[in-house]
């Protein structure tokens, strides 16, 4: 007896991946994710606490309260500033790793993996210590008598974003560096022999050719710090609300899981669209 | 309007990493409109030379003048120098003509001029229906072509080529050889040509500079390096060539009576100085040697292992009475089979010029 067996091969296209090899994982995330997702989708659209009335009401409720929106908006501010300020750290010390020898370039390596080894809850802490009103950065502006009143760095985006950028920077320069390593030193050369100077030859050259780089970097920046729960809620403390702290609030405190789900939504699809922002980037610097 | 010809000097330049010199106080002079080859084997400090040149690397010590310019202080987007690189190093993200617009674009050179130009020069590498390609949809030998229109399009006042064509395969590679020839003559281009390939270096250079451990062992024409090699080192590195051991018996006026080991006695004309019993090589091209049945004076005793036709020519492999290899190449006389095995009497052809260097 015959039994149909999908085709592996397709005519014409070369040997195809079986799909089949994806089904553990695939269920898993059938199982733990994408239920769990639909689930809450439907729980945004009741009205109550008790989900006993469905309706748009929480969707009404969180987009016709500016406040809301204003949370909204500077969830994904914090997000793009941190991906501004890693960029602009990450690019010069790229540049220096290009140059090095191999071993400094392991000595780099291992130096941008150090933070990941320690836990984000200690580094969240440890710059509380770095910004706090007779913190590190405070006292040394002081000693250094460039400020005689201490600057409020806790509790405020400025200090928030400092942290957030030591925090998210490995994650910045792993895949930057890992394209720029395979960049053919040539080209900078051919470039530079063909007139260009260092700064064209890092806009026409490097920097085209590390986007891709670039955007993995972006992406993974950007995505943790919108969500970094931890270090939104210490740092910026209770002056400053995002939107994982509102859905813990509501979730957990208020108790209002409709309300909580449509902020929780609400951030999905926000970070979504930032990412295929970062996207839509690339694709027009390519078809440039 | 077209710069004439500019002359290339380098002055004792040297340079080392770390340990060791990879050049070391390298002079040499270039003409303007000549091609040198720089020819060595891999590790002789060719490609640090040409960097040193385009100013990818400074010295420590010497200097680079190009025409009237002393260019030791010159970054290199400065120097002029057009350079091809031997994995051609054309930006992956840009087309075959951006490829060539990009140095006239760095010069600020207007678009429209600089659309002309890029037609030209793709006209001139025969690639104009290749525009709008990217480079990975290109051959290897024709992105060397782009290669060289894109050095070429900015008008260099010198051309360096680091073993342009070692990624191609043969046939492909005298095309090229040929095509950056005459490039080098219509752009009247000093060209400077790294190569470790001897036929190469040959073919296609003006001159010859055969480096060795970071220094210039002999500069001359391609026809003065073959049959006057000024060191055993050049000898064995250029062709291919038999050295026989021997001692110098005799002096006379620019000759000297040299005793082979195997017992033959050949009169050799060197304008080096030697002694009386001075230890000698004595190196002959095997084109220089013939093989007899018969002894006569200056030939020696040789066993025939085997003949290979190689073009017109026969190569025979000899053995001397001590075991000792040799190769003797003669003109292949049509309608005459091969003779395997036997003994046979080795010795100087006509006109035959060997080459002494004293023996360590
Ligand atoms: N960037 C470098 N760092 C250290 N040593 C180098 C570097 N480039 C070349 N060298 C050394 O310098 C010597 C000459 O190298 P190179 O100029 O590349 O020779 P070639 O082109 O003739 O093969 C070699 O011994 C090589 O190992
Ligand atoms: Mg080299």
């Amino acid at each position: 007896m015959a039994i149909a067996v999908p085709a592996l091969v397709a005519p014409g296209q070369g040997e195809r991946v079986d799909w089949r090899l994806a089904a553990p994982l695939g269920l898993v995330y059938l199982g733990l994710f994408a239920g769990p997702l639909l689930l809450l989708i439907g729980i945004s659209f009741f009205e109550d606490s008790e989900l006993a009335k469905p309706g748009l009401a929480s969707w009404r409720r969180f987009w016709g309260d500016a406040f809301y929106r204003g949370v909204v908006v500077d969830t994904l501010r914090l997000g793009l500033l941190t991906v501004a300020a890693t960029t602009l750290l990450a690019y010069p010390l790229g540049l220096v790793f290009c140059a090095s020898g191999p071993r400094v370039q392991k000595a780099l390596i291992f130096i941008i993996l150090l933070p990941l080894l320690t836990s984000v809850v200690i580094r969240t802490f440890a710059w509380i210590v770095i910004l706090a009103r007779e913190g590190v950065i405070n006292n040394t502006l002081i000693a250094l008598g460039l400020t005689s009143t201490p600057l409020k760095l806790l509790q405020t985006e400025l200090g928030l974003v400092m942290a957030l950028t030591q925090i998210e920077l490995p994650l910045m320069l792993l895949p930057l560096l890992t394209v720029m390593r395979q960049i053919d030193p040539n080209l900078i050369d051919a470039s530079r022999a063909l007139g260009a100077s260092r700064w064209r030859t890092f806009f026409r050259v490097l920097l085209p050719l590390s986007i891709p780089g670039w955007i993995a970097g972006a992406t993974l920046v950007f995505a943790s710090a919108c969500t970094a729960f931890i270090s939104q809620s210490v740092i910026g403390g209770a002056s400053l609300v995002y939107l994982p702290a509102l859905i813990w609030q509501q979730s957990m405190v208020v108790y209002h899981w409709p309300f909580a789900a449509v902020a929780a939504v609400t951030l999905l699809v926000s970070v979504l669209a930032g990412i295929s922002l970062f996207g839509a980037l690339e694709r027009a610097a390519r078809t440039r | 309007m077209r710069m004439p010809p500019q002359p290339l000097t380098l002055d004792g330049l040297t340079h080392g990493y770390g340990a060791g010199l990879a050049v070391d106080n390298v002079t040499l002079e270039v003409r303007g409109g000549e091609l040198v080859a720089l020819l060595g084997p891999s590790g002789c400090g060719k490609t640090t030379l040409l960097r040193i040149i385009g100013g990818f690397v400074t010295q420590i010590s010497g200097s680079v003048i190009i025409g009237d310019r002393r260019v030791d202080s010159y970054p290199p987007n400065q120097r002029e120098v057009g350079v091809v690189f031997q994995n051609y190093a054309l930006f992956p993200h840009m087309t075959v003509a951006e490829n060539i617009a990009y140095g006239l674009a760095a010069r600020g050179v207007s678009k429209a001029l600089q659309r002309e130009r890029v037609a030209e020069m793709l006209a001139t590498v025969q690639m104009t229906a290749f525009a709008e390609r990217k480079p990975r949809q290109l051959s290897g030998g024709q992105q060397q072509r782009v290669a060289l229109a894109r050095a070429l399009a900015v008008r260099p006042r010198i051309l360096l080529l680091d073993e342009p064509f070692a990624a191609l395969d043969k046939n492909l590679r005298l095309d090229l050889q040929i095509e950056i020839k005459r490039l080098q003559r219509q752009f009247g281009l000093t060209a400077i040509l790294v190569t470790h390939d001897q036929d190469e270096a040959m073919s296609i250079a003006d001159k010859i500079a055969v480096m060795n451990k970071g220094r210039i062992e002999q500069l001359g024409s391609p026809i003065d390096i073959y049959d006057d090699p000024s060191t055993l080192f050049v000898n064995s590195f250029i062709g291919s060539s038999n050295l026989l051991a021997g001692t110098i018996e005799r002096l006379e006026a620019g000759t000297f009576g040299v005793r082979l080991d195997n017992g033959a006695f050949w009169p050799v004309a060197s304008n080096r100085s030697f002694a009386r019993g001075d230890a000698v090589f004595a190196s002959v091209r095997p084109e220089q040697l013939t093989l007899a049945t018969a002894e006569a004076p200056g030939r020696f005793p040789v066993n025939h292992a085997l003949s290979l036709p190689i073009g017109g020519m026969l190569l025979h492999d000899v053995r001397e009475t001590n075991g000792a290899k040799l190769k003797v190449a003669e003109p292949r006389v049509p309608g005459t089979s091969l003779s395997m095995g036997g003994a046979a009497w080795c010795g100087l052809a006509a006109n035959a010029r060997p080459s002494l260097f004293p023996r360590p």
